[in-house]
């Protein structure tokens, strides 16, 4: 009986917690209450993609009202994946917070912080498990509010006005999907994702549900950063605290993208609208290819690390929009593995800044050098993030740009594959400049003294460093999960 | 003119659509941009109440003499998003009040111009610290 309600225990768990832990208000209270629900969270979706990969999709009835009419629970192989990596950053973020939080957020609103950050985790472990569009924009919001006020907790001022930003655009993204989802209601009269995609074909070449694909579309990206919808990350990633950043670049824009993946390959059928529908295909694999350059020469003239970071993300993006693009199974396994594996390296990258703002107190490249011999492990895990997201073998960056330039070859698209190589030489340059400060220069004399990053910070460092090289070498859990969803997927099978 | 007066309501939706997005888009001043957000939200909830209603339907209530009804269910997704929506404009407003409190102003090309200020501020100290 339990274990038939993990889907809905995986999300409830961190919302029942979110008010305990306004109520407790000791800040170390509010910190050991997240940390035991985040594990909890983890530890649940573990099981359930257990499941999932053994014995089939998961289906749960909210009520026990049946599928159309009720909101249905229903977790596949992609689901099941990503709601890992969102659970896990969520708990290892959690282990290494404590002393970030402290340092970065005003001792009354630490307990704030905690709700906050508990509040955010429910929104986007609903997103993975739901199957009803309706359900989805509600866990879609209630995720984007508390993330609009975890990025304002930021001690600099302008995280207020990042988080506006953020706000606006946010919520212009969001309420264009649910006019998305009120064109496809119009036309099928149903809100449930399985009920939608029998209806689907029907209805495909009305011009109502090419409007609503339209809306959709754009409103997911705004929330994924699609570039040039990408606006709002960089400020708001630079000017948050460093354990925010470190959670949202690892989460917010991987769980948009699986929307994405979800709206268009199994409400709208995938292949059909991208091949079919003259322009989707071409736009997409175009802002792609230029978010991919245009993000990585703005990251090369950074000189806030953060800032450089975020918009390296939003070039990572476009590697995962490119995957999806090409419409076929190498391309979509491509984008869902960059998915996971740009997930862990990013929160790497950012959790190092973290480290080296709480010792050094900046993240500007003049405060890295000479930081490769005062901070060696922390330094050391950023030049594996780095290499990562370059590319190199023996990192989870090399498996998924090689599925990438492999779906581009076979379909012939020479030019997108050594796109793909020149895009990666532009991380060289970005991440390059670092290194190079780090290693090579002196440190400056006058420099505060800096000492080795607390290993409460170290320890989940290396857990997302450490797996980023794992799965680097051992891909083949991760690349069984990605290939056989990506089928699922193309073969429109509703699982 | 007999196509305008049936779609009446979509009619209403579009406009009110169009002018809360511009009123994001075009104005500087941030409380008229969350009134322009709020504009833009309440053209969806008209979109999906219209959407719904039948007319001559009634709520659908099992009773005799009724049989034409009106569907309940977009108007109760509404009530959701409306209260999305008001979760929404109060984050807004309250960020709005951090800003002013913080930058002295709610107008965006004043803010952007201290924070530009603040930018060059930085690299000049950056550059002073190469020499």
């Amino acid at each position: 009986m339990i274990v038939g309600n993990f889907p809905i225990l995986a999300v409830i768990t961190p919302l029942m917690a979110a008010p305990i832990a306004v109520l407790l208000r000791r800040p170390g209270a509010a910190w050991l209450l997240a940390l035991v629900v985040t594990w909890a969270t983890f530890t649940l979706s573990l099981v359930l993609l257990g499941q999932v990969l053994e014995s089939g999709p998961i289906y749960l009835r909210i009520g026990g009202w049946d599928a159309p009419w009720g909101i249905e629970y229903r977790l596949d192989r992609v689901g099941g994946l990503v709601m890992v990596i969102v659970s896990a950053i969520g708990s290892v973020i959690m282990t290494y917070s404590r002393a970030s939080v402290e340092k970065e957020i005003p001792k009354d609103r630490i307990y704030l912080f905690y709700a906050m950050y508990l509040l955010c985790l429910t929104g986007l472990l609903g997103i993975t498990i739901t199957g009803d569009v309706f359900n989805l924009f509600v866990f879609l919001e209630i995720s984007s509010l508390s993330s609009y006020v975890l990025i304002a907790l930021g001690s600099n001022r302008r995280a207020l006005t990042a988080a506006y930003r953020y706000l606006i655009m946010g919520t212009i993204g969001a309420t264009f999907y649910i006019i998305g989802v009120g064109l496809m209601y119009m036309q099928t009269g149903t809100l449930n994702m399985s009920d939608l995609a029998t209806l689907m074909p029907t209805v495909i070449d009305s011009r109502v549900i090419h409007a609503a694909l339209a809306f959709l579309t754009v409103g997911i990206s705004l929330k994924l950063a699609l570039f040039p919808l990408h606006m709002w990350l960089p400020n708001a990633y630079t000017f948050a605290p460093s354990t925010v950043s470190a959670f949202l670049a690892g989460t917010a824009t991987k769980v948009a993208v699986y929307v994405l993946i979800r709206i268009v390959f199994t409400v709208f059928g995938g292949v059909v609208i991208l091949k079919n529908i003259p322009g989707v295909q071409e736009i997409l694999m175009t802002l792609a290819i230029a978010g991919i350059f245009v993000a990585s020469a703005i990251a090369v003239f950074q000189d806030n690390i953060k800032r450089m970071l975020a918009y390296s993300s939003v070039a990572q993006i476009g590697y995962i929009i490119l995957g999806i693009s090409f419409a076929s199974t190498t391309g979509l396994t491509g984008s869902i593995i960059h998915l996971f594996n740009h997930a862990l390296m990013k929160t790497a990258l950012f959790m190092v800044m973290g480290a080296i703002s709480l010792r050094i107190g900046g993240v500007t490249i003049t405060d890295m050098r000479g930081l490769g011999r005062r901070m060696p492990w922390t330094m050391a895990a950023f030049v594996v993030g780095g290499l990562s997201l370059i590319g190199i073998p023996l990192t989870v960056g090399f498996v998924s740009k090689w599925y990438l330039i492999k779906a581009a070859i076979e379909q012939d698209m020479l030019l997108i594959a050594g796109l793909i190589v020149l895009g990666s030489l532009n991380a060289v340059a970005y991440v390059w400049r670092i290194i190079e400060a780090a290693y090579f220069q002196e440190a400056p004399k006058n420099a505060a003294v800096a000492k080795e990053a607390p290993l409460s910070m170290l320890l989940p460092i290396w857990v997302m460093a450490g797996a980023s090289i794992y799965f680097g070498i051992n891909a083949t859990w991760t690349l069984n999960i990605a290939t056989d969803a990506a089928e699922a997927l193309m073969s429109g099978i509703i699982q | 003119m007999q196509y305008i007066h049936d779609h009446f309501n979509y009619w209403i939706v579009i406009v009110l659509m169009m002018t809360g997005f511009y009123m994001v888009i075009a104005h500087k001043n941030m409380i008229k941009k969350i009134v322009g957000l709020n504009i833009f939200q309440v053209s969806v909830f008209v979109f999906y109440i219209s959407m719904g209603k039948i007319e001559g339907g009634t709520a659908p209530i099992l009773a005799d003499g009724i049989d034409v009804y009106s569907n309940p269910l977009p108007h109760v997704l509404i009530l959701t998003a409306i209260v999305v929506g008001v979760a929404t404009t109060a984050l807004g407003l309250a960020l709005t009040v951090r800003i002013n409190d913080s930058f002295g102003s709610i107008e965006e090309d004043v803010i952007e111009a201290a924070e530009n200020a603040e930018d060059d501020k930085t690299s000049a100290l950056r550059a002073g610290n190469r020499k």
